[in-house]
């Protein structure tokens, strides 16, 4: 049987080579090149030779500063206060923009402040965007990660059950997932549309009309939930499925015996099930997580970011920089940053959900 | 303690019906054993009582009290399954005592309930051990000690010892039957090992096809059996059947002969044997033993297998039927050899013919 080609080593190599070399060159190589160029100022094309900058892209990314701001006062130290009866402040530019007094605040921008007694406390950052960015990701993990498990854990007890036509419920559920998300997010675009739209009609027509129809994903107050709904909604079947394959793992026995010592349905949950499925558990935070950080088309299709930058994502941002601004460098080092976020995560994630023995 | 009575017990799945009519009345603190090959009903029976199947016709009394619809929990029972059915991530402590934590008991109560069940079964050592780090025939001691945390008026018994090795199966049978004596509790038994059927039970259930097909002590069983059925599933090797004709009945012998068997009485007490015309005998290996000439049986030796204790020497008559002859001792058989086989007469059983005993006998 073992023919001399079978044996050779050459041969066993070449033959890896065509995979070896795809994944080496799409997978392994721009994993690499995106560390390279974080620290480089590469554009996506550029007359300019590439320079090394060191962790300035992280630095004009990351930069923040802390600065309180005191109110303006009149010669006998009095707070002056405008016509609305609002404090006065010195105008933030002034310490921002080329004042050698303050070379820490050069170039950045007011992201929030707070008021302290008569005093204004101001977080600058360098890149005011990129911190949106960051907030409405962890924002959208935070929220996604235990709704849609639970929720999938809910529809999988649900589905987990021998009743006529369960496995159309089973089918129904799942369909979002077979649906590309950009389509998906194509129709519930319409399902948001301000005015006339599905939910809008559907919220007016429940309350006999007392519902106000809302711009869903046009108002900054709605939009990133409106995004996180859909997103729930989407990839929740998946979720469901595999919990479905965790609880079918447990020894049907082991529900009996729980019967036969008198347990209530949520004893049998709390003793028998959840413990079952502690492993599941463990796979489906950590891919949600990881599915979540990626969040880049529905926002791509949707929102493109906006309204205000309520919606700025990670790697929305990284491919607008990257690619829309031809600042490669720049969308690297967003890659890079949420590479790290995601590593921490789910090392952490590992390291809480360990087996103690 | 309690009796266990079963009164036209019957299930079905469907159009399906699996238990078709099963009375068995089972004293308190009786060991009782059910019997029979794979799907024969015992172990649907078994859950039956349990109330983790429900009942389609019938009725059944726990301690005086019909519990057809009384749930699993309030029916006084605990349920030893064959895979253990033990929590894995519980020690066997928290195993033990996960009745009480269901109840809501304190820590005391559950630490003294779960120490005593310890001690019964000898394993005090094995309490803060997980199950991953226990072996089977330990797996099975948590289960029952379980069920002894229980204080069950009757403990059920699904096959408890199928998943163990020989060796731990005949310590853990040892182990059942103290048990059984120390705490003098009723206890139904599940088991197609019949090995374990006859050194248990006080009184043994064999079923098929959804019927009784007869009930008694180990010993009734193996002596009297009823039909062809028992006969054959009771002992090892199983009875030797023969076809042969009676040619005269008399009370309760009746002369039979054939081509293959000489003419002689046979005991025929069953009721359904004809007067005339054919039966079946059966003979069991144990009471066949060779002789030098005129036996009943003639043929030749085809295979020997030496035991030590035993030797089983299969047989073929003239027409090439197979007969099984066990002898208590070690004896050197030569395949090919012919053989001339007796049996004591009064030792022989005659059945009715074409009753594989689908009705219910009892």
């Amino acid at each position: 049987m073992a023919s001399k080609l079978t044996r050779s080593d050459r041969a066993g190599w070449l033959m890896a080579l065509p995979g070896a070399g795809l994944i080496a060159t799409f997978i392994i190589l721009p994993f690499f090149l995106a560390f390279a160029f974080s620290l480089t100022n590469q554009r996506l094309a550029s007359p300019n030779p590439t320079e090394y900058v060191g962790f300035e892209n992280y630095r004009d990314l990351l930069g923040l500063s802390i600065f309180t701001l005191e109110p303006e006062r009149n010669e006998a130290g009095d707070v002056l206060v405008d016509d609305d009866g609002q404090i006065e402040y010195p105008r933030l530019r002034k310490f921002t923009r080329n004042n050698p007094d303050y070379p820490k605040l050069q170039g950045k921008r007011e992201w929030f402040s707070w008021q302290s007694g008569e005093n204004r406390t101001v977080v600058l950052a360098s890149d005011v965007v990129f911190m949106k960015a960051l907030v409405n990701t962890i924002t959208f993990v935070l929220v996604v990660a235990p709704v849609q498990a639970g929720l999938a854990l809910v529809l999988a007890l649900l589905i987990n059950q021998k009743l006529r036509g369960i496995s159309l419920f089973r089918a129904v559920y799942f369909m979002p997932v077979v649906v590309s998300i950009v389509v998906v997010s194509i129709l519930w675009q319409f399902i948001y549309s301000p005015g006339d739209g599905l939910l809008n009609n559907v919220l007016s027509g429940l309350t006999f009309g007392a519902f106000q129809p809302r711009d869903w994903l046009g108002e900054t107050s709605t939009a990133l939930g409106a995004i996180i709904a859909m997103s729930v909604w989407q990839g929740v079947g998946f979720h469901m499925v595999i919990w479905l394959s965790g609880l079918q793992t447990i020894s049907p026995t082991l529900y009996e015996a729980a019967e036969i010592e008198g347990s209530s349905k949520w004893q049998v949950f709390r003793y028998v099930t959840w413990p079952g499925l502690r492993n599941t558990a463990i796979l489906i935070l950590i891919v949600i997580t990881m599915q979540a950080f990626a969040l880049f088309a529905q926002i791509d299709v949707m929102t493109q970011g906006g309204p205000l930058d309520s919606t700025q994502v990670l790697v929305f941002q990284a491919v607008e920089r990257g690619y829309g601004k031809q600042d490669i460098s720049g969308g690297s080092t967003i890659s890079v940053i949420l590479f790290v976020i995601v590593l921490c995560i789910s090392l952490l994630q590992r390291w809480l959900t360990r087996e103690r023995n | 303690m309690a009796d266990v009575i079963l009164k036209g017990i019957k299930k079905s799945y469907g159009s399906v019906e699996v238990i078709k009519g099963v009375d068995i009345d089972i004293k308190d603190g009786e060991f009782v054993v059910f019997v029979g090959p794979s799907g024969c009903g015992k172990s649907t029976v078994l859950r039956m009582i349990a109330g983790l199947e429900d009942i389609t016709d019938g009725t059944l009394e726990i301690g005086g009290k019909i519990v057809n619809e009384v749930p699993a929990s309030k029916r006084g029972i605990a349920m030893v399954f064959q895979s253990y059915a033990i929590f894995p991530h519980m020690t066997v402590r928290e195993n033990m005592a996960f009745g009480l934590t269901i109840a809501g008991a304190s820590k005391a109560e559950k630490d003294e309930k779960v120490a005593e069940a310890a001690r019964i079964l000898k394993m005090e050592h094995l309490l803060d051990r997980r199950p991953s780090q226990l072996s089977g025939g330990q797996r099975q001691r948590v289960a029952i000690g379980r069920a002894i945390v229980r204080k069950p008026e009757v403990f059920l018994f699904d096959e408890p010892l199928s998943n163990l090795d020989a060796a731990l199966r005949l310590d853990m049978r040892i182990e059942i039957g103290k048990l059984h004596k120390s705490l003098g509790a009723t206890m139904v038994y599940v088991t197609h090992d019949q090995v374990e059927a006859m050194t248990l039970a006080d009184k043994i259930v064999v079923l098929k096809d959804g019927y009784v097909q007869q009930m008694g002590a180990p010993m009734d069983l193996y002596h009297r059996p009823e039909n062809l059925f028992v006969a054959g599933f009771i002992g090892a090797p199983s009875m030797n059947f023969l076809d042969v004709e009676v040619i005269g009945k008399e009370g309760d012998t009746a002369k039979v002969r054939s081509d293959l068997v000489a003419e002689f009485a046979a005991p025929a007490w069953r009721e359904d044997i004809p007067t005339s015309g054919r039966a079946i005998l059966g003979v069991r290996p144990q009471d066949l033993r060779p002789v030098d000439s005129n036996g009943l049986l003639s043929g030749h030796v085809t295979l020997a297998e030496r035991l030590g204790i035993e030797t089983v020497v299969d047989v073929a008559l003239k027409d090439g039927t197979r007969v099984i002859c066990s002898l208590a001792e070690d004896r050197v058989f030569e395949p090919g050899q012919p053989i001339h086989l007796d049996f004591d007469h009064k030792r022989a059983h005659l059945f009715a013919p074409e009753r594989g005993g689908h009705q219910a006998a009892a």
